[in-house]
């Protein structure tokens, strides 16, 4: 398949869709209510071609929903399925992550601390945001609004959605590697309950620095990865543009995960992928985080932790 | 120029084979000479070996196979391996995965990372060594790497004994996929444990260790010491995604760079470090020994 074959299969539906426009403006304005029959053709037309591109996705398509450009990010949710979100800036260390947000909030009138990767929209945006490639004061930024999520007995939310942790000059200088590991210990033995969701991108270590928890979700087109499809096709193949072979060989897509036991739950995305009805999935997701949540709560710290770490554990593929 | 010394210097000209495995007692019959890896000087190979595959005249420290390591470091015939008996599986059937685990098994071993118990100038450990050599997998985090740093860790705090650590390591193994990424978070999650059960846990950072590893267990250390001019970067030279906005450094991604940066506690000679973590491992000690591990919980509720 070829590579732009996402955007190339969007168009051919925007062109239905346009027509489809057309015939309804058309109708309404020459009064024919015998073009109805015509336009619900079309519509089947566009509906089946969904149907068909969608039933057969491979790991590459994937990978490029999970990257669409207009896909939804995370302060697209938080707006959505909190109820009154204050942001919180900074690490208290060096300074504040454009590609990291997070703040206090509530979720079904219930506080918890939710933090994200964050990309953006526009140029100047994707320039404020790094490209969602968070640096190592947005590790430390996450692990200090855990902390006081800990302190104060509320649970966390993640949202996960980063090609990568930045790995720029700076980045290494800051200790990006320690941020992260620190986030991975620290996480495993947070004494409240976590819930990580996989929105988009989930992006190697970058992407688990923030998602250790006792649930993690993916929505249906995010991707999660031990390292970018073209990195990994650099080095096997020494052949960037082999990204599609390699999406393949690591099974990246949210089905793969849950097919390995290393994730809890797929969330359906509405048909054609989440941009297309921002609504409808910010609503699956709510309602996935009151019910893991409320599941969570009911547990004692001492048992949660333990089943945390029990689950870490038992993360293996050996033979004995 | 006699032959017998261009064929040796020819083999040694590549990176790869200057870092194969070469047993010690049968290091000399293959060549009375060595090239070092990084400035080509001739070494005479005795003096090579005398002097622990450092270069004599460049200082270069020259990875080492997990034998050599343990050779090299810990007080003789002390060393008692642990966790020989399970393999990795191939759960994703990825490209090359069986072969190259195939020819890491010839080693006699299962993986890269070799543990036990060990003792050094004198103190009593638990030892796990990176080979990086290992399968030509690059040192790679897989499940059975993970698997033994965890029971490694387990057996640590069951016998409460401090965990001596060399990494060497080019990060989470693609092979496995997002198991191979787990693994970060399982090995951070087994330092924890040691951390709550008051266990010393003592890195040290060899040639190279990068990516997954650095993001995981081997930025986790109670004291980081690393081998001078030891790779250390989050980024390895063959993931560079993103363009380098800003000019590096010249020890760049180095065990000096990381240092420079408060990142690592004491950069050690290969010379010195059985007698730099015997001194650490009896700091430890002697309060591991006055104040025995406080139950979690006991401080909880006080």
């Amino acid at each position: 398949m070829d590579k732009m074959n996402v955007l190339e299969f969007e168009q051919s539906i925007a062109k239905l869709d346009h027509t489809i426009q057309q015939l309804e403006k058309a109708a309404a304005r020459e009064n024919r209510p015998d073009a109805t029959a015509e336009i619900a053709a079309l519509q089947a037309e566009r509906d089946a071609l969904f149907q068909q591109f969608f039933s057969r996705l491979d790991a590459w398509d994937e990978v490029l929903l999970s990257r669409h450009v207009e896909r939804p990010y995370t302060l697209d949710y938080i707006s959505r399925i909190t109820e009154d979100f204050i942001e919180l800036h900074g690490d208290r260390l060096f300074g504040d992550d454009g590609a990291m947000v997070g703040g206090m909030a509530t979720i079904g009138g219930k506080p918890v601390v939710i933090i994200g990767q964050q990309k953006g929209r526009d140029l100047k945006e994707r320039q404020k945001r790094n490209f969602g490639y968070a640096k190592p004061e947005g590790y430390r930024k996450a692990l200090r609004l855990m902390q006081m999520a800990e302190r104060f007995g509320h649970p966390v939310v993640t949202l996960v959605d980063t090609p990568g942790a930045d790995s720029n000059v700076p980045s290494e200088e800051r200790g990006i590697g320690e941020a992260i590991a620190r986030n991975l210990r620290e996480m495993s033995g947070l004494k409240t309950p976590i819930v990580s969701v996989i929105i988009g991108e989930g992006g190697s270590g970058g992407a688990l620095g923030i998602a250790v928890a006792d649930r993690v979700l993916m929505l249906e087109h995010a991707i999660y990865s031990v390292i970018a499809p073209e990195g990994c096709a650099a080095i096997i193949w020494r052949d960037p543009a082999r990204g599609a072979d390699a999406a393949k060989a690591m099974r990246v897509t949210a089905k793969d995960a849950l097919a390995l036991k290393l994730i809890d739950e797929v969330l359906p995305e509405p048909m054609g992928g989440a941009h297309r009805d921002l609504e409808t999935t910010a609503n699956t997701l709510r309602e996935a985080l009151i019910q893991h949540l409320a599941t969570l709560q009911e547990i004692s710290i001492k048992e949660l932790t333990r089943q945390r770490y029990s689950r870490l554990r038992s993360m293996a593929r050996i033979k004995e | 120029m006699p032959d017998w010394f261009r064929r040796r210097s020819d083999k040694q000209s590549n990176g790869e084979e200057a870092n194969t495995p070469v047993n010690s007692a049968k290091a000399i019959p293959e060549g009375a000479f060595t090239k070092c890896a990084k400035c080509g000087t001739i070494l005479y190979s005795k003096d090579f070996l005398r002097d622990l595959k450092v270069c004599s005249k460049c200082g270069y420290h020259h990875r080492l196979t997990a034998e050599e390591r343990i050779a090299f470091t810990v007080d003789e015939n002390s060393f008692v391996e642990r966790d020989r008996m399970f393999f990795a599986d191939d759960p994703l059937n990825f490209p090359d995965y069986a072969t190259k685990l195939e020819q890491g098994g010839k080693t006699g071993r299962n993986d890269g990372l070799v543990t036990g118990t060990a003792r050094i100038n004198g103190n009593l450990c638990a030892i796990g060594i990176a080979d990086f050599g290992w399968g030509r997998l690059a040192g790679t985090m897989g499940s059975v790497m993970g698997e033994k740093f965890v029971r490694l860790a387990d057996f640590a705090i069951e016998k409460h004994l401090p965990v001596v650590l060399f990494a060497a390591s080019g990060g989470a193994r693609m092979q496995e996929g997002l198991l191979g990424l787990m693994q970060m978070a399982k090995t951070s999650a087994a330092i924890q444990q040691l951390a709550e059960a008051k266990i010393p846990y003592i890195v040290i950072l060899t040639d190279p260790t990068t990516g997954g590893a650095l993001a995981s267990f081997a930025s986790l250390g109670d004291v980081i010491y690393a081998e001078p001019g030891a790779t250390v970067a989050f980024a390895g030279d063959r993931v560079a995604q993103q363009a380098q906005t800003h000019k590096p450094p010249a020890n760049y991604k180095t065990a000096e760079f990381y240092f420079d940066h408060g990142l690592v506690d004491k950069i050690v000679s290969r010379k010195d470090l059985p007698s730099i973590l015997g001194r650490t491992l009896s700091f430890f000690a002697r309060g591991m020994g006055a104040r025995p591990a406080m139950p979690s919980d006991a401080r909880e509720a006080a």
